[in-house]
């Protein structure tokens, strides 16, 4: 095992060296001078040639983009981000900070999937093709369909404007002492919104995995035995479906990282969906690689976290041949 | 969502058709012959979840294509005496922040999200369909190079990569459909790739090669229309989350650009709270229309699945 995982990290080195090339090259390839997005429109017209060129200069923007790319990952490796087009807070720090806030939504929102997604997925399939699982179908289906920031917008009108029990937005009462409870009451809208999809995907996830193991030989023998019908379903299914779960819930957290980009505008959730709407608008392409590293840092995490839980799930699968 | 029982009634005249055709027949021209394509069809209309799905998608996009006929206004048309006016027998539900008539850019949006959602899977297909049969025919090298490609593409959010490849090349309808397909076609390419591999080993594709065909014309005559099944359902799904994706690049701000109107942008309004607390004509009904026809398109593909799923073709269904 530990030589499998040692293995897939060395894989993922040259994948991670692909996309930050990929996207360093796009970005350093993309039409517009770099001055304009530094000094801003305004200043670059009343800027002389020579003045553009010694801001070019000073941020080593003279360069081929092939020598710049190789600095910036020279200065990765020693935990070093540089600094945006815009501000002088270094990028590493302003990713560093905002970092808390998505993990704390994108957790609560991974929780309230499971809670609710799993147990309609197992009565789904217990109760297959009545019409309660169809009913419970075409909800999934909506689950999936309707887009969050239709829900979010619906869920802000009637529980912030309309109810008045909840926050429209943020992550805190501005001014307020921390608290647990306000913390609590702006996270529940964003990570429920969050959530919903996701709970969808586990439903029908659940369901498929549910019904191919009430299928199985051994679950017929259990009731052949004799044994009630729920022994049959908590000892013997429960085991077997359920468990395949954990690296759904792995393999599933890029997309919620997606998801949050959206949450996070709609909720004004001061994380990192929200830093990159506002940097992807204003092209400060500094701030964008490193977001671009955390998110292939944490996908290539994940999917080794899938791989792995796979493996201590499910004892029929080695990595390693020598066994 | 209107019509749902409507097409039901068409179901009891099917068996009929279902059996014994050719015996009666004989001539090859007979309409009653039970081909795939009947079949499927049938199969299509017991989905009636299905049949009410592609009877919305019908209108929908019939008034997308007449909108120059059907919308009352124009889109970008202003009445800036009349801003931000609820429903009324002259906008029927109520003019935006610049007196523009929303009914009238509901139906303009309606066309910039069905195409963007139809152009994007074209392309992503397109491309899917070109390197998954490089990859699945020739194997080797090519399927080496194809799939690695496919890991790295992959390896990231397909809503985060078209972000980024929006910041490149700034917010339009077109560069929103061009990132959405040129990143969409990793999963179509994977399952192109899979269904080639499976017919390639077939007898007949043996026999087409024994006796000379080029490899050109065994992938296009006799290899593609067996992925085709699998493929439409899959670009169907696709459909679907590339309309739900051009409506949050929109919404973002990173999409459609006003004047032009998406359902996704004219939700962006409802960022503001006297918007989103007080005229709820300005955000419900681009909401409701994003919803219904994802919802629609997504029951269509689940539609075609039943219908084209080889393993139910030849049973009695």
């Amino acid at each position: 095992m530990t030589k499998y995982i040692i293995q897939r990290i060395l894989v993922s080195i040259p994948v991670f060296l692909g996309i930050t090339l990929l996207v360093y090259g796009l970005y350093a390839l993309s039409p517009g001078d770099p001055v304009v997005n530094i000094v801003g429109i305004d200043q670059f017209t009343r800027m002389s040639a020579d003045q553009r060129e010694q801001v070019r200069v000073q941020y080593g923007f003279d360069k081929p983009w092939t020598v710049r790319y190789v600095r910036w990952l020279g200065k990765l490796l020693q935990g070093d981000l540089g600094y945006p087009l815009k501000g002088a807070k270094p990028v590493a720090l302003q990713i560093r900070e905002r970092i808390p806030s998505t993990l704390l939504l994108m957790a609560t929102a991974l929780l309230l999937a499971l809670i609710v997604g799993v147990p309609i997925g197992i009565i789904m399939a217990l109760k297959q093709y009545s019409a309660l699982d169809m009913v419970l179908t075409v909800m999934v289906f909506a689950l999936l369909s309707v887009p969050s920031f239709f829900v979010g917008l619906g869920a802000i009108y009637i529980f912030s404007l309309k109810l008045d029990i909840l926050p429209t937005y943020g992550m805190m009462t501005i001014g307020a002492p921390f608290s647990l409870i306000d913390r609590a009451r702006h996270l529940i809208m964003p990570a429920a919104i969050l959530g919903l999809a996701t709970a969808g995907i586990f439903a029908r996830y659940t369901r498929a995995s549910m019904l191919d193991v009430m299928r199985s030989e051994y679950v017929t023998t259990a009731r052949a035995k004799g044994l009630k019908e729920r022994v049959v379903v908590v000892r013997h299914v429960f085991r077997n479906a359920l468990l395949p779960i954990v690296t759904i819930v792995a393999a599933d957290l890029p997309a919620l990282l997606a998801g949050a980009i959206i949450t996070e505008q709609i909720f004004q959730w001061p994380g990192i969906g929200m830093l990159t709407v506002k940097r992807t608008s204003e092209r400060d392409y500094p701030v964008l690689m490193g977001i671009t590293v955390l998110t292939a840092i944490m996908i290539l995490f994940s999917n080794l976290l899938a791989d792995i839980l796979y493996a201590a799930v499910d004892p029929r699968i080695r990595y390693d041949k020598s066994h | 969502m209107d019509a749902p029982q409507t097409l039901t009634q068409q179901t009891p005249q099917e068996p009929l058709a279902a059996s014994g055709a050719t015996l009666t027949g004989g001539s090859l021209t007979n309409p009653k012959i039970d081909t795939p394509g009947r079949r499927t069809w049938r199969r299509f209309k017991k989905h009636r979840l299905a049949v009410a799905g592609s009877i919305f998608i019908l209108i929908l996009a019939l008034t997308a294509i007449g909108a120059d006929f059907i919308a009352p206004y124009e889109y970008q048309e202003q009445d800036l005496e009349r801003y931000r006016e609820g429903p009324s027998a002259a906008h029927w539900l109520g003019t935006d922040s610049y007196g523009r008539d929303v009914l009238s850019r509901l139906i303009y949006g309606g066309r910039v999200s069905l195409s963007v959602g139809l152009v994007a899977v074209i392309i992503a297909q397109g491309i899917a369909v070109v390197l998954g049969s490089i990859a699945g025919y020739y194997g080797g090298a090519s399927d080496w190079i194809v799939m690695r490609l496919v890991d790295v593409v992959m390896a990231f959010p397909w809503l985060i990569m078209v972000i980024m490849m929006v910041s490149l090349l700034g917010p339009s309808v077109f560069n929103a459909m061009l990132a959405i397909g040129i990143l969409g076609w990793t999963i179509p390419t994977r399952l192109v790739r899979g269904q080639i591999l499976a017919i390639r080993e077939m007898d007949y594709i043996l026999a087409a090669r024994s006796v000379g065909v080029k490899a050109r014309r065994t992938i296009f005559r006799h290899i593609l229309p067996g992925v085709m099944g699998p493929l439409v359902v899959s670009a169907t799904f696709m459909v679907a989350t590339a309309i739900l994706m051009e409506a949050g690049l929109s919404f973002l701000g990173l999409g459609v650009q006003p004047p032009i109107a998406s359902w996704g942008n004219m939700m962006f309004a409802a960022m503001e709270l006297i918007i989103l607390e007080d005229m709820p004509w300005l955000w419900v009904p681009p909401g409701v229309a994003i919803a219904l026809s994802v919802l629609a398109i997504n029951f269509i593909g689940d539609g075609l699945r039943d219908a084209l799923d080889p393993k139910g073709m030849l049973g009695s269904k």
